[in-house]
């Protein structure tokens, strides 16, 4: 009987080794495909950021922030008013598009059921994924023509289009995760509903709500092509809100397709600002997001 | 607003009496879900009452209907009638938020606000209700923490996040927290069914000092904790009284064989 059990043992253990040897080949292989790929996935952004730079950092000086564009061929200046201009209309957008995103957000979670709710989250849904060009068509026939003018204003309209979904989407998932406990909590305690949204679901959701914003925001900056529609580009300097404004985008846009060298140049130093921005802006909402995370759980 | 009680008695003798809280043939759904059925019960002012019984037998169901926190529930519904001093919390005139705030409640897991300091959690319902002065707010905070036996832990700390407290702390704190808006009954879910023993302890104690102000109303699933802390009893299964009466009585001589069986422990 101990006979036979010691065969096997051996047995068993010879072809584990084997059976070991082989699998931890093949765990090696795929870790490292897999590190391949991983590497891969990030070669375009550094790649990216690499080439914007060694083209664009030349354009990078303190007239390039503070000057208007200098006549064609003339060394100097720069697209101050680009930088107004983007200010001018993100701002504008934030202030639009933050209350109705976040309005949205605690009717879909905190009110939200049956039919109007589910309309209401799938127009978000639709607009998330509509081309931006879309939005731009369409505040240009309903703000632009009406108006008679491009302007700053239909340019934070059309961006207010594709902003107040994401903020809608977002801080609707942010303010689900707040714990039924806490809504309970405070109603026990004899608050109205508004109150308890007010001062104890929105605050404990907080920087979730924030980073939301973050993003809808690094989304609205980069955006070239409803602005083009809308608030038309601007050679110079105007924090006129009924009055066309440029972007930095637009600017990108607008000197990467002329034949002067020293616009492209200044196309690059915007892409570099754009760059700068969208990453800071995109790195403090997934710092802050995850922070969240931990303290809503 | 004087939707419950229109009578302006003295204050003192108010809070002396207590309130009687009487469940009349009370229904209650979770969308088809029948979870109580015909219930009765009474809960006399300057006392505890527990309700026991197996889990899911309907007892937390049960108290959220006697502040109206049932109806919370997506697809909740009730039916009957729950009187505070005679008067239906039902009634069509009345408004949950007035009922929630005389009636109190406790939950099964420690809920204090994460936004919120200790001092702040103690005043929550006063501060978010408003119309109070700051040194008004601090000094019913203070007293809500003395009566909720916290006062000597956390005087040199009011500033600190509720959060950081441990399990039992935070519990007291949700205790104080419902105390100082000075409800009339208080609702108690199974309010030390997550903490170690001693906690546990702690929470008994202060049950059996609020009783001699509130009314106390008290879900547990501990049967010890019942028999030490309540003076009625009422026993529950599948959302049905079985048997209601006097703490001894349910536990030396039951009625029902049903009580006896789940206080002997034959099942449950």
């Amino acid at each position: 009987m101990s006979e036979y059990a010691a065969t096997g043992d051996v047995l068993l253990a010879r072809r584990s080794t084997a059976v070991t040897r082989s699998r931890r080949l093949k765990n090696r292989l795929f870790t490292g495909l897999l590190w391949a790929c991983g590497f891969l996935a990030l070669l375009p952004l550094a790649f990216i950021i690499w080439y914007v730079l060694i083209r664009g950092l030349s354009a990078l000086n303190i007239n390039f922030f503070t000057r208007e564009p200098a006549a064609p061929g003339q060394p100097g200046g720069g697209i101050v008013q680009s930088f107004v201009g983007t200010g001018l209309i993100v701002g504008m957008a934030i202030a639009f598009s933050v209350p109705l995103g976040v309005l949205a957000a605690v009717y879909l979670s905190e009110y939200g059921r049956g039919r109007l709710a589910s309309g209401v989250r799938f127009v978000a849904e639709i607009l998330l994924s509509t081309p931006s060009i879309v939005a731009g068509a369409f505040i240009w026939a309903l703000v632009v023509v009406a108006m008679g003018t491009f302007s700053a204003l239909a340019g934070s309209i059309a961006l207010t289009v594709l902003m107040w979904p994401i903020i809608a989407r977002a801080t609707e998932e942010i303010l689900r995760l707040v714990p039924q406990e806490l809504r309970e909590g405070a109603l026990a305690l004899g608050l109205p509903r508004w109150k308890v949204i007010l001062r104890i679901v929105i605050p404990t959701a907080g920087s979730g709500i924030f980073t939301a914003i973050m993003l809808a925001v690094a989304r609205g900056m980069g955006e070239t092509a409803p602005i083009l529609l809308t608030a038309l580009g601007q050679e110079f300097l105007s924090t006129n809100p009924l009055a066309p404004a440029d972007a930095v985008p637009l600017r990108v846009y607008d000197y990467a397709r002329t034949p002067v060298l020293s616009q492209h140049a200044m196309a690059w130093g915007g892409a570099i600002v754009l760059l700068t921005a969208v990453l800071v802006l995109s790195i403090t909402a997934r710092i802050l997001g995850n922070r969240q995370r931990g303290r809503v759980r | 607003m004087s939707v419950i009680a229109t009578d302006q008695h003295d204050v003192a003798e108010d809070e002396a009496q207590g309130r009687r809280i009487e469940v009349q043939d009370l229904n209650a759904w979770f969308g088809a879900l029948h979870a109580l059925r015909e219930v009765r019960m009474v809960a006399e002012p300057r006392s505890v009452t527990a309700i026991i019984g197996p889990s899911g037998c309907g007892k937390s169901t049960l108290i959220r209907c006697i502040n109206r926190m049932h109806e919370e529930v997506p697809g909740a519904r009730v039916s009957g009638k729950v009187l505070f001093d005679g008067q239906d919390i039902y009634g069509s005139d009345v408004d949950p938020v007035e009922v929630r705030r005389r009636i109190g409640m406790v939950f099964q897991r420690a809920n204090p606000f994460p936004t919120m300091s200790i001092l702040d959690n103690a005043a929550a319902g006063l501060k978010l209700s408003g119309g109070l002065g700051r040194s008004v707010l601090r000094g019913r905070a203070e007293l809500a923490l003395q009566r909720a036996g916290l006062w000597e832990e956390v005087k040199d700390r009011l500033n600190e996040p509720g959060a950081k407290l441990s399990g039992g702390q935070q519990q007291r704190l949700c205790i104080a927290r419902a105390l100082a808006v000075e409800p009339e009954v208080l609702l108690m879910d199974e309010p030390a069914s997550a903490l170690d023993p001693a906690s546990t302890l702690r929470i008994e104690e202060l049950i059996h000092d609020l009783k001699t102000q509130y009314t106390v109303v008290l879900v547990t699933h501990n049967m010890q904790q019942a028999a030490r802390v309540a003076d009625w009893t009422l026993f529950m299964l599948y959302g049905e009284v079985v048997e209601f009466g006097p703490t001894r009585k349910i536990f030396t001589s039951p009625d029902d064989k049903r009580t006896e069986d789940y206080i002997t422990g034959r099942f449950g």
